[in-house]
């Protein structure tokens, strides 16, 4: 018999007989309706305790205010989406003279690996949302948005607008029906890539981006 | 090596607990290194639950899993049924040595000679590393905490934090001999260094190895909680990703996952969620330009389905590792995680580990804990550590009427003289004019008591045997 079969007959022919599966209420994760005012605070109160930036602009705005985010850090190039609207907006902004190189994650990873790893100063992606309680942002990597883009650059720069800003992870879940189909590869981010392994020392950026810049647009 | 040997692993006697709690209660750097980090820890859970209705939400958390575990079987079929539509390889292990044999497998149809490994308490109880390193294939530890482990040549002492056992200083010493960094005190630089060691490794490494904290039934998905994005990397950058877990840690829905991650994050380090939350359900598209070409799910039983079969030892599978147990407990943060030469250490190894390793291997654990019930108090999943730590001490005494012994090596503990005098025991209390007779005579002979009974002496004094019995006490007032 095969080890499949093995264990899945021992489980089903369990000496203790069947057993009866309790009810579960998720009702204990429900929030009040919070207007996005205080869903904005929250969670700009929640990214920044773990490290995050946040950065608060307009459709208008952003733009400056990355720049200016990004001279100051004496970034070099910023790897940006090919085809979503971050990616066309910056690119038709090409005659400014303040923001880096941009470059496009437009190639398998295979062929342009060790530049990325070694070269990239910073990426910028879209977001599917925002999780007020816990700080977090969602992100569902695409073939337009690469799953490296987010954490090898040692800056990674998200965009989230204001009204996708939900309370909890539960609430973003239900509402964005996850459960009819998952993506490759999903994600939550809170924050820079952190550490605490040497005698509970907190560290940044330690396999990850030592810097998660969030520009919420409102 | 034939298809059958088992390999040899690194052998720590676990049956030597005393000797090895003795040195670690001497050693004055262990009981600092732990006592600090543990304090700061039961803090931080404290605080994170904050404004929580914690005890509802810990009946959740037992519920969901309770739920998981009545369906496990169908589950389990529904998750590689998922699993397999979204493009991932599903692969069954008996036990850890089979388990071993599919990574072996995966790597060697590959041609793989590298291979970096995410955190995996899973691939520790198999002692994946070792038997890899026998094959001619590099494993390489890129959690830090693992990474420092591996260096040093250790098992984790600790399921979240696995190098709490070292100080900066030691560290530092460590990463200096072993890599050649400079020495320092600045946890920034250290941290520096192995960010930079570790780059390389994850761009050349052929195969990725990560363990699973959820594997949802309902779409196909397997979650990693980190927060060090060594994960991530694992899980993305070389063409394989192989990905190994305990059948237990399916549950049915992603429902399920939002409430569990909230008890898993702050109950083990008091975040209110770690920097990532990765969600994988396929290996890479066709138009996806990363991620890996090819995902393998190992599903490990190793003792499992034998636990499962019990109803009260069946808690002991609710764990969702967390740690917190440990975090809590006095005999734990005193002695330190390598004294109980376990793969997991503190409660949730005395009642995880007597399953998979059998009690005459593991006798001494049910008995290293004080019963004051801190593990079953903070255990976010409510699973009754200390109950089943009174079980199995039965057990190591091959049980009685109303537990019939279950657990492998069952009556290690038991001994003829201890034996003799329960038996002795029972019997004079079952015989009053024995009783009297017996409990008279040590009254009036208590002078040829000894003065030194064993353990109980070494800290305290003996206890005196009264003058007169309580009976004849109560006579002699009339009652």
């Amino acid at each position: 018999m095969s080890s499949r079969d093995t264990i899945l007959q021992r489980l089903r022919n369990r000496s203790g007989g069947n057993l009866t599966a309790p009810n579960c209420d998720f009702s204990v994760l429900e929030r009040p309706d919070w207007p996005v005012s205080e869903r904005i605070a929250m969670f700009e109160k929640n990214i920044e305790s773990v490290h995050g930036e946040v950065h608060h602009c307009t459709e208008e705005t952003w733009l400056d205010r990355l720049a200016e985010v990004l001279s100051t850090r004496g970034a070099r190039n910023l790897l940006v989406p090919k085809e979503h609207e971050i990616g066309l907006k910056l690119r038709s902004a090409v005659e400014r003279e303040d923001l880096p190189n941009l470059l496009i994650y437009d190639e398998p990873i295979e062929s342009w690996q060790s530049v990325l790893f070694n070269d990239v100063d910073a990426g910028i992606t879209s977001t599917r949302g925002g999780i007020a309680e816990t700080g977090s942002l969602i992100l569902w990597p695409t073939a337009d948005e690469p799953r490296l883009m987010s954490l090898v650059p040692p800056v990674h720069v998200a965009v989230l607008y204001a009204s996708d800003i939900y309370t909890t992870f539960h609430e973003a879940m239900q509402v964005q029906d996850w459960g009819a189909g998952m993506p490759t590869n999903a994600l939550l981010i809170s924050g820079p890539s952190k550490t605490a392994d040497i005698e509970q020392t907190l560290a940044y950026g330690v396999h990850g981006p030592k810097e998660l810049i969030v520009l919420i647009i409102e | 090596m034939s298809e059958t040997a088992e390999h040899s692993p690194h052998h720590i006697d676990v049956k030597e607990f005393h000797p090895r709690a003795q040195a670690a209660i001497h050693n004055p750097k262990i009981r600092q290194n732990f006592r600090k980090a543990m304090d700061g820890l039961m803090t931080k859970r404290k605080s994170a639950f904050e404004g929580w209705d914690l005890e509802t939400l810990r009946d959740l958390g037992a519920n969901i899993r309770l739920r998981a575990l009545a369906n496990l079987p169908d589950l389990l079929e529904q998750l590689e049924q998922k699993l397999t539509e979204n493009g991932i390889k599903v692969h069954w292990a008996v036990d850890g040595d089979e388990a071993c044999r599919i990574v072996r497998d995966i790597c060697k149809a590959r041609d793989a000679k590298t291979v970096i490994k995410g955190k995996s308490m899973v691939s520790e109880e198999m002692e994946l590393n070792h038997y890899l390193e026998e094959q001619g294939i590099e494993a390489l530890e890129s959690d830090l905490g693992e990474y420092i482990v591996q260096l040093a040549g250790e098992t984790p002492s600790h399921i979240i934090m696995p190098a709490i056992h070292k100080n900066t200083d030691e560290i530092s010493e460590l990463m200096h001999e072993k890599t050649g960094t400079d020495l320092s005190h600045d946890v920034e630089y250290l941290t520096a260094s192995a960010r930079l060691q570790l780059r390389e490794k994850f761009m050349n490494a052929d195969v990725g190895v990560s363990g699973v904290n959820f594997a949802v039934a309902e779409t196909g998905t397997l979650c990693l909680v980190e927060n060090e994005g060594n994960g991530r990397m694992t899980t993305t950058v070389p063409p394989c990703h192989i990905a190994v877990t305990g059948i237990e840690k399916v549950v049915p829905n992603l429902e399920d996952v939002t409430a569990l991650l909230a008890l898993l994050t702050r109950s083990a380090t008091g975040q209110h969620i770690t920097t990532y939350f990765n969600m994988i359900s396929g290996p890479r598209k066709p138009d996806e330009l990363d991620g890996p070409e090819e995902v393998h799910l190992v599903l490990v039983d190793n003792g499992r389905s034998s636990i499962y079969q019990d109803d009260e030892l069946l808690d002991t599978l609710r764990c969702i590792r967390c740690g917190a147990c440990m975090n809590h407990c006095p005999v734990y943060t005193r002695v330190g995680g390598h004294t109980y030469g376990t793969t997991y250490p503190g409660p949730i190894g005395k009642i995880l580990m007597p399953h998979l390793i059998g009690l005459d291997e593991g006798r001494h654990l049910p008995t290293a804990s004080s019963l004051c019930g801190a593990c079953g108090e903070v255990c976010p999943v409510k699973i009754p550590i200390p109950d089943l730590l009174v079980r199995l001490r039965q057990e190591s005494v091959d049980g009685d009427k109303l537990h019939p012994a279950k657990v492998r090596g069952h009556g290690a503990k038991r001994g003829a003289v201890e034996a003799m005098v329960w038996k002795g025991w029972s019997w004079m209390h079952a015989h009053p004019g024995m009783y009297r007779f017996g409990t008279s005579m040590a009254a009036r002979f208590r002078k040829l008591q000894p003065g030194q009974i064993g353990g109980w002496t070494q800290y305290r004094t003996a206890p005196k045997l009264a003058p007169k019995t309580l009976h004849e006490r109560l006579k002699e007032r009339g009652q």
